[in-house]
């Protein structure tokens, strides 16, 4: 576990190094504050949750930014060390290779989080300042925005680095990460979207489509978010679908567990296999 | 005396390519053994299939005791490597690499400090490593090598890059540790000076080991033949010296000097004649075939079709 550690450590050190923390945390809380101040406008002074409004749009910010950091961050993980020629002089010390990509996840995590909780919370914090006060039940729910905010960062870093591990040169690993988040965080949406309006209600069964929204994890993630406070389902629009989904809170959680656990044994699998 | 390294009928193919093709040899502890051949003669393959980051595809390999592809690495705390080309995270500094380094391996982070002083890179530490030079690097190189006293050493092309005066630092620090039992192999292209310093030479020739053993022993398997210059005074300018037997061959220097090449067999009956009473020679000196030769003459022999 203390090489774990290490790694882990050094990672973080390099992250603020190389400015990434940096630079994630300037892009969240600069997107994060221009929505609380301009997402307050057209709910105006009558709209006394502010705070709703605020999650609604930050969780939809993270949709996007999210996966996008991440798979930045991951993409270069494993293939790119082995391209500079550093993953040779590491892997011959008394480290196994689980633990090497363990240590690199729990770096980059950490840096998703510190990002995060720093840039959202600033939102939060800046709350007070246009006047608007919020509740606990508030407060939970944007407790529960930030964390599973990590946690979909945490689902995009174990895909960026199943693709690092499996790829050959950093090219394609960057190429393929693009095409990943666009399929996941755009063109899935889209094209579920139009499968249900062309089949009318007539194949797809309510089961199956709460499958094919778990089979996405950004869709867990907006679910989750967006229909599992009362208050915020209202804002969102999603209230509706938030009565009838029969998706529980626990089941999306579990769901963005697998989305992190699986990639991330799949990962590890094929960099235990790679020669160097 | 126990093998640290044991090697047996290692095979490795790369899809087609059979990059180390039979390959049996064992290192004892103290041993200093240069490894050399051309690129790709499987130096580096051989290298990587002792630190387990590849798999032989048959024959086995045992690392002070342990199979270093079996996913056992705690031989790996008591061992050194210098990849060839070696690379650094280039946003740290190279205090902050060798402590990274010295944490992995479990031992005093004060201590593998005090290496970068040794290897010459006291001043520069606190830099970050993406603003050394490739001497530099080298020296980082040298320096995480060299944590924790290692049982065995595995060096991959370790002066390259380096000046003589550091290189004469790394062959003292080197020789030091086998002195005190640790098993050194390095390969190099540097064959003079290894020659003065490896006890054992291994030469590789196209993933078969063509060569191994002392210099010497080496010397007399290949039977090349000793040089002997010789300084004669009054040399006529054209003609062999009347003491010099019509079979030998020989060359001309400078006009005063002659140089012959003498098998072994034939080394000390030359000597007899040539300072014999009358022949006006000034003085001599005797060349043995050196590493470059040597190894020359293996490849030679290994490229003859059997």
């Amino acid at each position: 576990m203390n090489s774990v550690i290490t790694i882990a450590a050094k990672e973080i050190q390099q992250a603020i190094r190389n400015r990434w923390v940096l630079a994630a945390t300037l892009l969240l809380a600069g997107l994060a504050l221009s929505l609380t101040f301009l997402g307050s406008a057209p709910t105006g002074t009558v709209g006394a949750r502010a705070l709703d409004v605020v999650i609604v749009s930050l969780s939809s910010l993270t949709i996007f930014l999210i996966p996008l950091i991440a798979l930045l961050i991951a993409h270069d993980a494993i293939v790119g060390d082995m391209e500079r020629g550093t993953m040779l002089l590491l892997l011959s010390y008394p480290v196994a290779r689980w633990q090497v990509l363990l240590g690199k996840f729990l770096g980059h995590l950490a840096v998703l989080a510190f990002a995060t909780c720093l840039g959202y919370g600033a939102a939060a914090a800046a709350l007070p300042i246009i006047g608007s006060s919020f509740d606990s039940e508030g407060l939970a729910a944007f407790a529960a925005m930030i964390g599973s905010s990590i946690l979909l960062g945490a689902v995009f870093v174990a895909i960026g680095y199943l693709v690092s591990a499996v790829v050959r040169d950093r090219g394609t690993a960057a190429g393929l990460c693009i095409g990943l988040w666009l399929a996941l965080v755009l063109i899935y949406d889209m094209a579920l979207l139009g499968l249900l309006v062309l089949d009318q209600g007539r194949n797809i069964s309510g089961g199956m489509l709460n499958a094919l929204l778990l089979l996405n994890p950004t869709d867990a993630y907006r679910l989750f978010n967006l229909t599992g406070f009362a208050n915020v389902s209202l804002f969102s629009g999603m209230a509706g679908l938030a009565g009838s989904s029969t998706l529980s809170v626990q089941a999306l959680l579990t769901a963005l567990v697998l989305w992190i656990l699986v990639p991330l044994a799949g990962a590890a699998l094929a960099f235990s296999r790679r020669e160097l | 005396m126990t093998a640290t390294i044991h090697i047996a009928d290692v095979i490795k193919h790369y899809n087609k390519v059979e990059a180390v093709r039979g390959v049996s040899f064992d290192l004892a502890a103290g041993e200093m053994v240069a490894l050399i051949g051309h690129n790709g003669a499987g130096k580096t393959t051989l290298m990587k299939m002792m630190l387990g980051l590849i798999r032989p595809t048959r024959g086995t390999i045992a690392v002070l005791g342990e199979n270093p592809a079996a996913g056992e690495f705690s031989s790996r705390r008591q061992l050194g490597y210098l990849p060839e080309n070696v690379a650094f995270d280039a946003a740290l500094s190279g205090r902050e690499t060798q402590a990274f380094y010295a944490r992995l391996k479990r031992e005093p982070v004060q201590e593998a400090l005090a290496l970068l002083d040794i290897v010459g890179l006291g001043d520069a530490a606190k830099r970050r490593v993406n603003t050394y030079s490739k001497g530099m690097r080298q020296r980082l190189g040298l320096a995480q090598a060299l944590i924790g006293r290692p049982r065995v050493l595995l060096l991959d092309e370790p002066t390259t890059g380096l000046d003589p005066e550091l290189r004469q630092t790394f062959y003292d620090v080197i020789q030091k540790l086998a002195a005190e039992g640790t098993t050194v192999l390095l390969s190099s292209h540097a064959l003079t000076e290894l020659e003065e310093r490896a006890g054992r030479v291994i030469i590789m020739n196209r993933g078969l080991k063509v060569a191994d053993g002392t210099l010497e022993e080496l010397r007399r398997l290949a039977r090349l033949p000793t040089r002997i210059r010789v300084k004669v005074a009054n040399l006529p300018p054209a003609g062999r010296p009347a003491w010099l037997p019509a079979t030998a061959s020989y060359r001309r220097i400078n006009g005063h000097i002659v140089e012959i090449d003498a098998a072994p067999n034939e080394k000390i009956e030359l000597l007899r004649r040539a300072t014999a009473d009358g022949t006006a020679v000034q003085d001599l000196e005797l060349i043995p075939p050196n590493l470059d030769e040597l190894y020359a003459h293996f490849l030679r022999h290994a490229e003859r079709p059997q």
